[in-house]
């Protein structure tokens, strides 16, 4: 599919358009709309918000690259990002994070065989008081220990195999 | 008692009926009885200060905004990004129409044409609330055309970042809402003034908190406000703990509250009983560390007790290491965060957190010598001062904090040998 006349996206771009004072200051929640339509921001995503916007396509691709939330490249179904900044790992979260990475056995930023799991650390994600946590697809995930996210790996994994992730 | 956190004293409070039953929009319907200049003052003798962190009147920043400008526009600061700090969204969470309420009145006392509520990408789910609150002003009139009957007409948006922590800086706020680079720009012309502020009119850059005690300095005055804290830091403030304490938590106290009384009394004191406590960053990453000493912890929170003991109290994000914390690793990780979010215009950010990063590592890996700590704090004092924005004064502090009060913490991974040693 496309952006550019899905009836799915026609709508919410055109509330965008209507926000701003300037089109180009929609190339943001454009790039969303982009990254939901291919599951990352790739260069057919990026032709159109420029094409929308009349910006040149370097322009988007320079904003894409800016932001750590818009994804470059593809991820598992299931992108998992954990928060290793300080107050969280003074509870635990590298520890945390290394288990993770081991228990599904990829590295940094890496993704399963099954394309399932994409798993990589980030900063501060304002929930300090709730580590360790994680985002999984930009959904908080908090007050996590090693029994609570296998039996959420297992969970997701389910969901996945009938269609429902 | 809460002003803020009001969430957690009346149920349902993000029910529009529910706020409104609570004196929701009571604080908007007496400011649209006075006049702007009015508002303003009201906010001006209420003392509020900014809580996003550097503590700037509130009302003396409204009152920079050239009222013959035909176009103005408020924006909300909501990129809560300062590790350790998770106030902004309870409150967006729990309590959005609050915040909306003292938007309005701050756009009303400005005469703005417009609100923008700048969220940090991950809150999209609060983003999402946000929208769902604005559908349902807008169907009451509280916003649009002629607010509840006043001739003043506002539209209030929202926004999202994606994973910037330069953005909470106001000057790449702005750029980013308009769709360019978030980096800081130059200035003069500050945000308050034409050609500064978002597309290039004149702008208020206000915090979520800031905004949301706004309502209740219009409702229940000024006086009322100015009795909370002390003389030079009105009203209460959302304390955000976290760390090696039993209750982490945001807690909302008066300002002038004492550290031993939040950190023991409301968080619970240490989270391992044994060990006793050894740090604490009043206010996140950013701001100076300062060893929790009983000087320490018997100084009220405050913005003037703070400069006092060599800190600041800032956004209040207040994160406690207990003794088993080695400051070489704190030092680490705080400057890994500034490496990761120096946006890369100014050349002292972007390099100096690129070496400070790689040094560290070095000493921490047992490679280093104590001239690499000396060198890490030369380019810590050689970074702060020298950039647009204050992430390179930042990026500085934990370096030179943590050398100056745990000098031994560093001299334990470094031999004279170095990496030969």
């Amino acid at each position: 599919m496309a952006i550019i006349g899905n009836p799915k996206y026609e709508e919410r771009i055109k509330s965008h358009l209507a926000k701003y004072e300037t089109k180009r200051s929609a190339v943001m929640p454009l790039l969303y709309i982009a990254q939901e339509e291919y599951g990352w921001v790739n260069p057919d995503g990026i032709s159109e918000v420029a094409e929308i916007l009349n910006l040149d396509p370097t322009q988007v691709k320079s904003i894409a690259g800016f932001y750590t939330m818009y994804s470059e490249k593809p991820k598992g179904k299931y992108w998992l990002q954990v928060c290793t900044d300080l107050p969280c790992a003074l509870q635990g979260a590298d520890d945390f994070h290394a288990w993770l990475k081991d228990e599904l056995g990829v590295e940094e930023g890496g993704t399963t065989k099954d394309e399932m799991f994409t798993v990589e650390h980030v900063m501060c994600l304002a929930a300090c008081d709730k580590a360790p946590m994680l985002q999984c697809n930009f959904r908080y995930v908090e007050n996590l220990d090693q029994d609570k996210m296998r039996g959420l790996l297992a969970k997701w994994r389910a969901e996945a195999a009938n269609g429902r992730g | 008692m809460h002003i803020l956190l009001r969430g957690r004293d009346i149920d349902n409070i993000k029910q529009l009926d529910v706020y409104e039953r609570h004196g929701g929009f009571a604080g908007m319907k007496k400011a649209l009885a006075m006049t702007p200049a009015e508002v303003i003052n009201v906010v001006k003798a209420s003392g509020l200060r900014g809580r996003g962190g550097a503590g700037f009147p509130t009302g003396v920043k409204w009152s920079f905004i050239p009222q013959h400008e035909p176009v103005k526009f408020v924006t909300v600061n909501a990129d809560e990004s300062e590790t350790g700090t998770f106030k902004d969204r309870e409150i967006m969470e729990e309590n959005p129409y609050q915040l909306i309420e003292g938007s309005l009145i701050c756009a009303y006392a400005i005469q703005a044409k417009a609100v923008y509520i700048y969220l940090r990408g991950e809150f999209w789910d609060i983003g999402d609330q946000l929208d769902e609150c604005i559908e349902a002003l807008r169907a009451k009139g509280y916003i649009g055309a002629n607010i509840m009957g006043s001739g003043y007409d506002c539209e209030v948006y929202t926004h999202l970042g994606a994973g910037a922590y330069i953005c909470g800086e106001e000057s790449a706020l702005l750029n980013s809402l308009e769709g360019y680079l978030g980096q800081p720009r130059v200035r003069p012309p500050f945000p308050a003034q034409k050609g500064g502020g978002l597309y290039k009119e004149a702008t208020v850059v206000n915090n979520v908190e800031t905004l949301a005690n706004v309502p209740y300095i219009l409702n229940d005055g000024a006086d009322a406000f100015k009795a909370i804290g002390t003389e030079q830091s009105a009203g209460n403030k959302i304390y955000c703990v976290s760390g090696h304490v039993k209750r982490p938590g945001n807690y909302e106290l008066p300002m002038g509250t004492t550290f031993r009384e939040l950190l023991y009394e409301h968080a619970g004191g240490p989270l391992h009983e044994e060990r006793k406590f050894k740090a604490m960053l009043p206010s996140g990453g950013s701001g100076p560390i300062v060893p929790l000493t009983d000087e320490v912890l018997d100084t009220p929170m405050s913005y003037e007790d703070c400069a006092n003991i060599g800190t600041i109290i800032g956004s209040a994000s207040i994160i406690v290491m207990d003794e088993t914390v080695d400051m070489t690793w704190v030092a680490s990780k705080v400057t890994k965060f500034f490496k990761h979010e120096s946006c890369g215009k100014c050349t002292p950010c972007r390099e100096g957190t690129y070496w400070l990063d790689k040094v560290i590592d070095r000493i921490l890996d047992g490679r280093g010598s104590p001239d690499d700590v000396t060198r890490i704090a030369d380019v810590a004092e050689n970074m702060a001062g020298t950039t647009l924005c204050a992430l390179g004064d930042f990026a500085a502090n934990p370096i030179i904090h943590t050398i100056r009060h745990f000098p031994d913490d560093f001299a334990q991974h470094v031999s004279a040998q170095g990496a030969d040693g």
